[in-house]
């Protein structure tokens, strides 16, 4: 079943092999050509689809990849001016109070508690506003802590601000353990003296301006200062005031996007921007494999259809490959099976003139030793002289009868002779079996072979041709005779096979044939005999001539028992058989 | 009756002759197609004996010859190649008989006595 089904799937070329015998040789060497025919075309087929593919996959890829970057260094660097404004904005503010107000107006907590409700009307964000001296003491303070009197001398933002005259803080805790930042202008007064107006903004507003920002779910807006501590709220690069867990990027001037792995090997795209003025830096974080996830669905598609087409291509060439080198094979066993007929039949005619010439010529000096002979004989018979010698008369007639003997083998030789090659007339199918028994029963006398011919006298002569006939009958007797050992038995039966046809039956009790071998012995090139000169053309010859003379011809075989060939002839043959030949 | 052998092959012709003769055929025996026709001219032979392949003349052709002289002379020939039934193919005239070398010659005589008694 399963072999079956292999042999069905390879071709019929793959497991050839030249024969040894014979001088006619393939002409090709079919699985070469056949490995050429799909390699080279796969090759041709597939290198532009491949590339073409890779071509697209890249383009594709970096389009995408662009895209990404393009949206979020838009993102980074809208949300850079957002935060930058909302800075400078307030800051702006205060700058305004300190010019509109004398340090003593300041110092009036009335006045300051209507500054702080003005400047929270006007911006969100203040929670309180106060006054240090240049020695760091909170001179007045208005808002929700108790913080008046409190020394900020050593204080790392005081020191700042009375080096840099503006400025803004990191987010830190202080001493109300509250996440805060601040704004801090200093105001020099007449005489080199200076105070310093502060205002402490929540970072609750920062958070929201930041988290609306979040647009698409996986990404992350939020800022660090400068040491990479974060300062607002981030749903992965960790908590508050705490380390940030990707590394500070370096410092550039206006927005850009790097790309980076976090901690888990995820690739992301970084967005960032340096606020100038302020210690903050804007990260937007977002994971690459959501923001490509558009491009994995056109790469799934593309390899999906890519690997599509190299299936289909390769079905298709491995097709068209294995079916047309099957088809030069198929070729090329013809013009193989076409030479060895020929070159049969050639020797066969060759046989035949030799034959002819051989027996013609001794068939002359056959005729005068047959007339001298018979000469004797009658005057033996005919004259006194030498008429009651019976020894000499019996000499005379064992002299005939030899002449007789060779007459019948120089007739037979000369009749088969006369036949190889030569077209179609009436034959007796008894006449052509006797001539090929008569051939072949020396080799039967000397093997001890009984052969048996049982032809129905109700046979009329037919239409067809003696040479093939003679071949026919031939080959067959001599393949029984192969596969026959001494002393076995040979029967030939022929009778009428109603309504229109001869069958000739032809029984061995040889070796059989194993019933695998069974279904090619008429194959050209089957020979179990390789190895003692068989070509395996034989019975492959044979079944050619049968078709020939529009017969058929059949096997049946039991190993150890015997085989029979049956020859089924028309008695008519066909016109255009007649005209073939 | 009185009968022409024509065969080159002398050995073979001359017994034939001889053979006939006991047997009461007056059988007269050449070995070429010319001393034929020359003793054709010379008697009236009832029968002729004529080898198919002969050189110079078939024998095929000499009997056309004798028969313009003698229309009433009878034919049988004899072959050294193949059977008789192949010349029945070739032969186109019904009743002619070919006998085929080596022959027997009780089918010889039995065969002249049927072509002369038709």
């Amino acid at each position: 079943m399963l072999m079956s089904l292999f042999r069905r799937v390879i071709p019929d070329f793959w497991g050839h092999q030249d024969s040894d015998e014979g001088p006619f040789k393939h002409l090709f060497d079919f699985g070469r050509i056949w490995r050429l025919a799909v390699g080279l075309s796969v090759a041709m087929a597939l290198a532009p689809v491949v590339s073409m593919a890779l071509f697209d996959f890249k383009v594709t890829h970096n389009a995408m990849e662009g895209e990404v970057m393009e949206r979020t260094s838009r993102l980074v660097s809208n949300t850079r001016r957002t935060v930058a404004f909302f800075l400078s904005e307030r800051k702006a503010a205060l700058d305004f109070v300190v010019h509109e107000h004398s340090y003593e107006e300041l110092l009036d907590p009335r006045l300051l508690t209507g500054l702080l409700a003005g400047i929270q009307k006007a911006f969100s964000g203040f929670t309180d506003i106060g006054v240090i001296d240049h020695q760091g003491n909170q001179q007045s303070y208005v808002g929700p802590y108790e913080l008046k009197g409190v020394n900020y001398s050593d204080q790392e933002w005081f020191k700042e601000v009375a080096l840099q005259r503006v400025y803004i803080s990191d987010v830190f805790l202080g001493f109300r353990q509250v996440p805060h930042l601040v704004i801090a202008i200093k105001h020099d007064l007449p005489g080199g003296a200076y105070y310093v107006f502060r205002a402490t903004l929540d970072t609750a507003l920062f958070n929201d301006l930041l988290s609306e920002l979040e647009v698409s779910g996986q990404s992350d807006a939020f800022l660090i200062n400068r040491q990479g501590i974060i300062q607002t709220p981030t749903r992965y690069a960790g908590r508050v005031l705490e380390k940030m867990s990707l590394p500070v990027p370096g410092y550039f001037e206006g927005s850009r996007v790097i790309e980076d792995v976090d901690l888990g090997g995820e690739s992301l795209v970084i967005g960032y921007a340096y606020i100038t003025h302020t210690p903050f830096i804007l990260m937007i974080v977002k994971h690459k494999a959501e923001q490509m996830k558009a491009w994995y669905r056109t790469r799934t598609k593309l390899i999906g259809f890519l690997g599509a087409s190299i299936v289909a291509i390769l079905v298709v060439i491995l097709g068209v490959a294995t079916h047309l080198v099957n088809k030069i094979h198929l070729a090329d066993e013809n013009r193989l099976m076409t030479l060895h007929q020929v070159e049969y039949t050639n020797k066969m005619a060759s046989i035949g003139r030799l034959a002819a010439g051989v027996a013609h010529e001794i068939n002359n000096p056959l005729a005068i030793i047959n007339e001298k002979a018979g000469l004797m004989q009658d005057m033996f018979t005919y004259g006194d002289k030498y008429a009651k010698d019976e020894k000499l008369m019996g000499l005379v007639d064992s002299i005939l009868t030899s002449v007789e003997r060779c007459g019948a083998i120089t007739k037979r030789l000369l009749s088969f002779a006369r036949h190889v090659g030569v077209s179609i007339g009436p034959v007796h199918i008894k006449e052509v079996i006797d001539e090929v028994t008569g051939l072949l029963g020396k080799e039967a006398n000397y093997r001890g072979i009984t052969v048996n011919v049982d032809v129905s006298p109700r046979i009329p002569a037919f239409e067809s041709d003696r040479g093939k006939l003679q071949q026919i009958f031939l080959n067959l007797v001599n393949n029984a005779f192969a596969a026959m050992s001494d002393g076995g038995r040979l029967d030939i039966k022929g009778m009428l096979q109603p309504p229109d046809a001869i069958r000739i039956q032809v029984t061995d009790d040889g070796c059989g044939i194993p019933s695998a071998d069974l279904k090619r012995i008429f194959e050209p090139f089957f020979s179990t005999k390789k190895k003692k000169g068989g070509t395996g053309l034989g019975l492959s010859i044979t079944y050619g001539l049968v078709q020939e003379l529009g017969g058929k011809i059949d096997v049946r075989s039991e190993v150890g028992k015997g085989t029979t060939f049956v020859v089924t002839l028309p008695r008519q043959l066909n016109q255009k058989k007649k005209e073939d030949t | 009756m009185k009968v022409l052998l024509v065969d080159d092959e002398d050995e073979l012709v001359s017994a034939l002759a001889e053979r006939l003769s006991y047997r009461g055929i007056d059988a007269t025996w050449v070995n070429n197609c010319l001393d034929a026709q020359a003793l054709a001219e010379l008697n009236d032979y009832d029968l002729a004996v004529l080898d198919v392949k002969m050189p110079k003349m078939s024998g095929l052709e000499l009997k056309r010859r004798l028969q313009e002289k003698r229309p009433a002379m009878k034919f049988i020939f004899v072959t050294g190649h193949g059977s008789e039934d192949d010349f029945k193919e070739a032969s186109a005239e019904e009743g002619t008989y070919y006998l085929v070398k080596p022959i027997n010659i009780e089918v010889l005589v039995a065969r002249m006595k049927e072509v002369l008694a038709k």
